[in-house]
């Protein structure tokens, strides 16, 4: 479905991303984990379009992907963004951001299917015509995540979509992102600092030092610790560390 | 009464329509707590009034002369006296409210589309376009707005429609800066990138998610820089280059009246003292408007 | 007693009338390290806040008591209370990119906080400076002395944030999800980091997190707050025993990179949490 060989970026003359590949079959999840800095944002930047200064080679479905994209290339790619509070437009109603997709892609039926993208998302019929600062954080992530879902796109990015909420939240957020995949057959790819959530949720996993792709791995294999790079093993160890309650009371 | 205001503080707005209007009335409703914010909406609306129904209001005609009565005192006959051609003052500040407001409104409509466009589009775009754009902005900023105007006025010919252009080719340029600094300050956050992922086409994105938020603080400047066009005007028309005699308007009335100011001088003072209300009036107004559309108040 | 707390309530007026965020919270804090866990909006920052007279002019704070070693804080004049406020107790806050001034260099922040206590010369404070960094485990304090705020990353900043806290020489030291903006890496060090100085000067330590099992990492109690109340207490060796039904959901949400699960235990709230 989506397949990356040797995604180059550049900021200035710094490199943020060297020469990245990987493949992600259809229906599947991939997860980019690593620290800040280490390039991960910037690939999804580059696959949705964002961001045009990029060589290499990417392709989805087959199709090689050009610096500009034709519009329907955003009917089949969409993405959620890590702060809820930043990516919905503050003046305008949930229902304007929902329709406001279906308008440039010219889809019929928009009352309905902004009817039925709040019902996907578990968001009450009432929310359609608040603001976005009438909504919780989780809620506002919902209704970003049903914003993406409005041109029934192929793939999704993901954006540390959880890394801004509250844990009772993430819960919710994640379930909802396994039964959209699920019912709807989507391709994701997703970025997160938090190597729980990625393996919770993507069943094979890069992770990222420096702008280098240093280990693809299963999750399973991230469980059992069959690791190879050391950057991995480490990151690891410290969350295995961090989640075990039982080992509270001593020194972290 | 109590259904419409619940209607309009609903929770759970069910159209588009109540959500926009409940949006406005809670504006309303804080817009409401600054008492002299109220004051200055309040003189406005009698300024407004006053202009729309000059001839209901006034007492005579502001164009008759009556050489008999030049420079009467204020009398139960002319309330605030006549000038030097014995017309009566109130009907001519009445009339002159429309003629100061309706320059300033023009001034507005011109103004204020141009600046948020040439604003928002190169603040959007950036490259080229944003430099060649701010150049220009930056000529007309760097000359004087007065005298730029009264180049402009020489060049035409004196009269209220020249002094309209005049006034308006020297003031978009704040406009545009405060449009670019908006739309820069949005248009890396997350909701400008979400809007291109839907694959909406830049003029569509301007319009509909950049202007609309450029719009609060475009609204406030207005409103600020209103009484600064008032004066602008009054100025122009002091130094006879804006509306000319006979035509009530108030910066005129100074300077046709301006010999008086010693021996009559209530004469020049009244409209003095109408330019003054009417720009303080806005000031007060725009300052309560900046506390409501503030896009920082969340 | 270090600091002693009872029925503290906070509220903030809105147009649609009093909005509590504090609702009647009692606590005592010894030289412990005591860690208060909830969600946004349960009013962790606002408690402890509080007890550095830190709030927003217009919120309205009561309590039976609010004390801080023996100080009764509720009438301290605002003078008694800068003699408190960082020099006695100090505040570490998320993001040291807004905490320091950014137009002058660490170095001489840090000296400033240490000579406004102190009071001694420009030279001895800045030899205490470059102490303090190298106390942070600084690698080459010299160096960072002289870089300014934007120059550091987000874990040099906070390095610096807590040095400058600890020149004074606090009793206590509050950190408000002092890790919250950083790596997962970056984050264990400074969190042993606080730690580790926070029992070698026999400070209090008050840490307030999101994050339970983090918190439960580096403290000996656990307070857990939910809509402004505390609805439990719990030694943090005892956290996988917690009685309550939000604290045990908070920790069985989490998803696990030890024990996968195919779906996530979701906090079915119950409304009775939040009444007394």
């Amino acid at each position: 479905m989506i397949a990356v060989s040797n995604l180059q970026v550049h900021f200035g003359a710094r490199a943020v991303v060297r020469g990245v590949s990987f493949h992600v079959p259809h229906g599947t999840s991939f997860g980019l984990v690593g620290e800040s800095g280490s390039g991960k944002s910037t690939i999804l930047r580059a696959l949705s379009g964002l961001n045009r200064d990029w060589s290499g080679r990417m392709a989805i479905d087959g199709l090689e992907l050009a610096r500009r994209r034709p519009k329907s290339f955003f009917r089949d790619i969409q993405m959620v963004f890590q702060d809820p509070y930043g990516s919905l437009h503050p003046s305008q109603t949930i229902d304007r951001a929902l329709s406001e997709p279906l308008l440039v892609h010219g889809l019929d039926a928009v009352e309905a299917r902004v009817r039925r993208a709040l019902e996907e998302v578990a968001l009450p019929p009432s929310v359609r015509f608040r603001f976005p600062h009438q909504l919780s954080g989780g809620q506002r992530q919902r209704v970003a995540i049903a914003r993406a879902l409005m041109p029934e796109p192929k793939v999704l990015l993901l954006d540390e979509p959880t890394s801004a909420l509250d844990v009772s939240v993430q819960a919710e957020v994640l379930n909802l992102l396994r039964n959209l995949q699920e019912t709807r057959a989507l391709t994701y790819v997703m970025v997160s600092h938090n190597l729980a959530v990625i393996a919770h949720l993507c069943a094979t996993i890069g992770v990222m030092q420096e702008g280098r792709l240093v280990e693809t791995l299963s999750a399973d294999d991230l469980r059992a610790g069959r690791t190879r790079h050391q950057h991995t093993t480490a990151l690891r160890a410290l969350s295995l560390e961090l989640e075990d309650p039982s080992e509270a009371g001593r020194p972290a | 009464m109590t259904t419409m205001r619940d209607w309009l503080l609903s929770d759970a707005p069910v159209s588009r329509r109540q959500a926009a209007w409940a949006r406005r009335y809670r504006g309303w409703l804080l817009f409401r707590r600054n008492a002299l914010a109220m004051l200055g909406l309040g003189i406005i609306l009698v300024l407004i009034l006053g202009a729309v129904f000059a001839p209901l209001l006034a007492p005579a005609d502001p164009d008759t002369p009556d050489l008999a009565m030049r420079l009467a005192r204020p009398s139960a006959l002319h309330w605030l006296g006549t000038d030097e051609l014995g017309r009566d003052l109130l009907a001519r500040l009445v009339y002159g409210a429309r003629v100061t407001l309706g320059m300033v409104i023009c001034v507005v409509i011109i103004v204020a589309p141009l600046g948020l466009v040439v604003g928002s589009v190169a603040g959007y775009a950036g490259g080229w376009l944003d430099r060649v754009l701010m150049r220009v902005t930056d000529v007309f900023l760097a000359v004087p707005q007065l005298i730029l105007a009264l180049a402009f006025v020489a060049a035409l010919k004196p009269g209220i429609a020249s002094a309209i252009i005049a006034i308006a080719l020297t003031a978009w340029p704040p406009y545009a800066r405060q449009a670019r600094a908006d739309t820069l300050r949005i248009r890396n956050s997350d909701f400008i990138a979400a809007a291109r992922l839907t694959g909406a086409s830049a003029p569509r994105i301007i319009l509909r998610q950049v202007i609309p938020l450029c719009l609060s603080s475009m609204i406030v400047r207005m409103t600020l820089s209103m009484s600064g066009i008032i004066l602008t005007a009054a100025g122009l028309g002091f130094l006879g280059m804006g509306a000319q005699p006979p035509t009530p308007e108030w910066g005129t009335m100074i300077a046709t009246s301006r010999a008086f100011i010693l021996s009559q001088w209530w004469v020049p003072a009244l409209p003095g003292i109408a330019i003054f209300v009417a720009s303080l009036a806005f000031n007060l107004f725009g300052d309560g408007l900046r506390d409501v559309l503030d896009p920082r108040q969340g | 007693m270090l600091a002693r707390v009872e029925n503290l309530r906070v509220r903030f007026p809105t147009p649609q009338g009093w909005v509590a965020a504090v609702r009647g919270i009692s606590f005592t804090l010894g030289r412990e390290k005591l860690g208060i866990v909830g969600e946004s909006g349960s009013g962790k920052s606002l408690t402890a806040r509080a007890l550095m007279r830190l709030l927003p002019r217009h919120a309205e704070i009561t309590a039976n008591r609010l004390e801080f070693d023996g100080i009764d804080l509720r009438d301290t004049s605002e003078r008694a209370m800068r003699a408190i406020r960082g020099k006695r107790v100090g505040l570490i806050l998320q993001d040291p990119k807004y905490a320091l001034n950014p137009v002058m260099t660490a170095g001489a922040q840090i000296a400033e906080a240490w000579a406004a206590h102190a009071g001694g010369g420009r030279r001895a404070a800045l030899r205490v400076a470059l102490d303090l960094l190298a106390q942070v485990r600084i690698r080459d304090p010299r160096h960072v002395a002289g870089l300014y705020p934007h120059e550091l990353s987000g874990g040099m900043g906070q390095r610096v944030m807590i040095a400058m806290m600890l020149a004074p020489d606090p009793e206590l030291l509050i950190a408000d999800e002092p890790t919250s903006a950083l790596d997962a890496t970056v984050a264990a060090e400074i969190l042993r980091l606080i730690e580790d100085l926070v029992s070698r000067r026999g400070m209090a330590l008050m840490l307030i997190s999101h994050d339970l099992p983090l918190v439960s990492h580096v403290c000996d109690r656990v307070l857990v707050m939910y809509a402004g109340r505390v609805v439990e207490e719990v030694a943090a060796a005892d956290l996988t025993r917690a009685q309550h039904p939000y604290t045990r959901g908070l920790l069985g949400c989490l998803p696990s990179l030890a024990k996968p699960k195919p779906m996530l235990a979701t906090l079915a709230r119950d409304p009775a949490w939040g009444e007394p």
